[in-house]
């Protein structure tokens, strides 16, 4: 009795662990989601009528990987926007842990910056759970369907956008407006953690 | 009075000169010599840990790791750090100040991501804290912040040391 007892907390061991790496691959259909903006109002992809897909960014305030690539998120939305390919950025941390990716922080930050995309704030972190985010900045590139077609990094040169000579989003993003495959349908970067609730 | 400071600054500079003898400097590093570092070899354990200045759990597991190494002197450790190469001297000298004064520190200068995490290991994101522990039967990320204590658990535990 003692061995199944024994065993069975073991099997929890090992299924908590698994539990997460969860989060979506390439192929998944990805959940929509109800969350606030920087404007006070509540964003869905499905209040977007009539797009060829979305740029779904999980990034933060806080993390100079996030900071390095703002004007390069302000950029893919000002070239793809009017394709019908808007970005919708998520911060998926935890306001306790990280007092400056508070969402009065976002509002400050967002004007600042005069973000061109919604910036909602994912408080729950349920959606940044089902998504599977690990890093910020983080990537889901979906179609119109809501299918995950790419997973990963803006590009390939965190320091310098004029360096970078992969451009895995806008190659991804252009490939699904051309109705083509995926050139790269997944890459990883360096990037903060998600900072989860305690 | 002159002489005052004078004899200050001569014991000043002596304990300048002590203090670059006892450490190592940090060394800017590309793939290949990574590759080389978190190679398994016969005999030997190794942790690695990549950290970076501007991340805040990094730098909290930083004397958890410090104290590992004064426990198992038989174990290499190297601290990666992911700064930006422009900022290795930022990153040479705030290591030092968090203990880091006799460890092998390197910087890995290549922005090309995902061109090498997966060299690292498979099981890594790339986001940091994370800790890759070499021995000579493979190697294990652990993509996570270490408590108090737990790195020391983990190597008398798992390891065996």
């Amino acid at each position: 009795m003692k061995n199944y007892l024994f065993l069975s907390f073991l099997l929890l061991f090992a299924f908590g662990f698994t539990s997460e790496k969860e989060g979506y691959k390439v192929g998944d259909t990805a959940t929509d989601f109800s969350l606030k903006n920087v404007n006070g109002e509540m964003v869905s992809l499905k209040d977007f009528e009539d797009v060829k897909g979305y740029i779904v960014i999980f990034t933060c305030n806080t993390c100079p990987y996030s900071i390095a690539y703002e004007d390069r998120i302000i950029e893919l939305q000002t070239k793809y926007a009017k394709q019908k390919f808007p970005v919708i950025a998520i911060n998926p941390n935890d306001d306790k842990r990280s007092p400056k990716d508070s969402f009065k922080e976002m509002k400050v930050r967002a004007k600042e910056k005069m973000f061109n995309f919604p910036y909602v704030y994912d408080e729950t972190q349920e959606i940044t759970k089902a998504y599977g985010a690990t890093n910020t900045p983080h990537v889901y590139v979906l179609d119109a369907d809501r299918t995950v077609k790419y997973i990963g990094a803006i590009d390939n040169n965190t320091k310098s956008a004029k360096d970078a000579d992969k451009k895995y989003v806008e190659d991804a993003v252009n490939a699904l407006l051309a109705e083509k495959e995926v050139p790269v349908k997944e890459t990883k970067a360096i990037g903060c953690t998600i900072k989860w609730a305690m | 009075m002159k002489k005052i400071t004078l004899l200050y600054l001569i014991v000043f500079s002596v304990q300048i000169q002590l203090a670059i003898a006892q450490s190592q400097p940090l060394q800017i590093i590309k793939v290949p010599e990574l590759e080389q570092l978190i190679k398994s070899e016969e005999g030997k354990v190794k942790v690695i840990n990549f950290w970076a200045t501007w991340c805040k759990p990094c730098i909290k597991e930083i004397p958890y790791f410090v104290k590992a190494q004064q426990d198992f002197p038989e174990v290499e450790f190297v601290f990666v750090s992911l700064d930006f190469s422009e900022n290795a001297s930022r990153a040479e000298s705030f290591g030092k100040k968090k203990g880091l004064n006799k460890s092998k520190m390197v910087l890995i200068d290549d922005v090309d991501y995902n061109a090498w995490i997966d060299k690292v290991s498979g099981e890594w994101s790339g986001a940091i804290p994370a800790t890759l522990i070499v021995t000579p039967n493979g190697k294990k990320l652990y993509e996570k912040e270490f408590q108090q204590g737990e790195l020391k658990e983990l190597l008398k535990e798992t390891y065996k040391l």
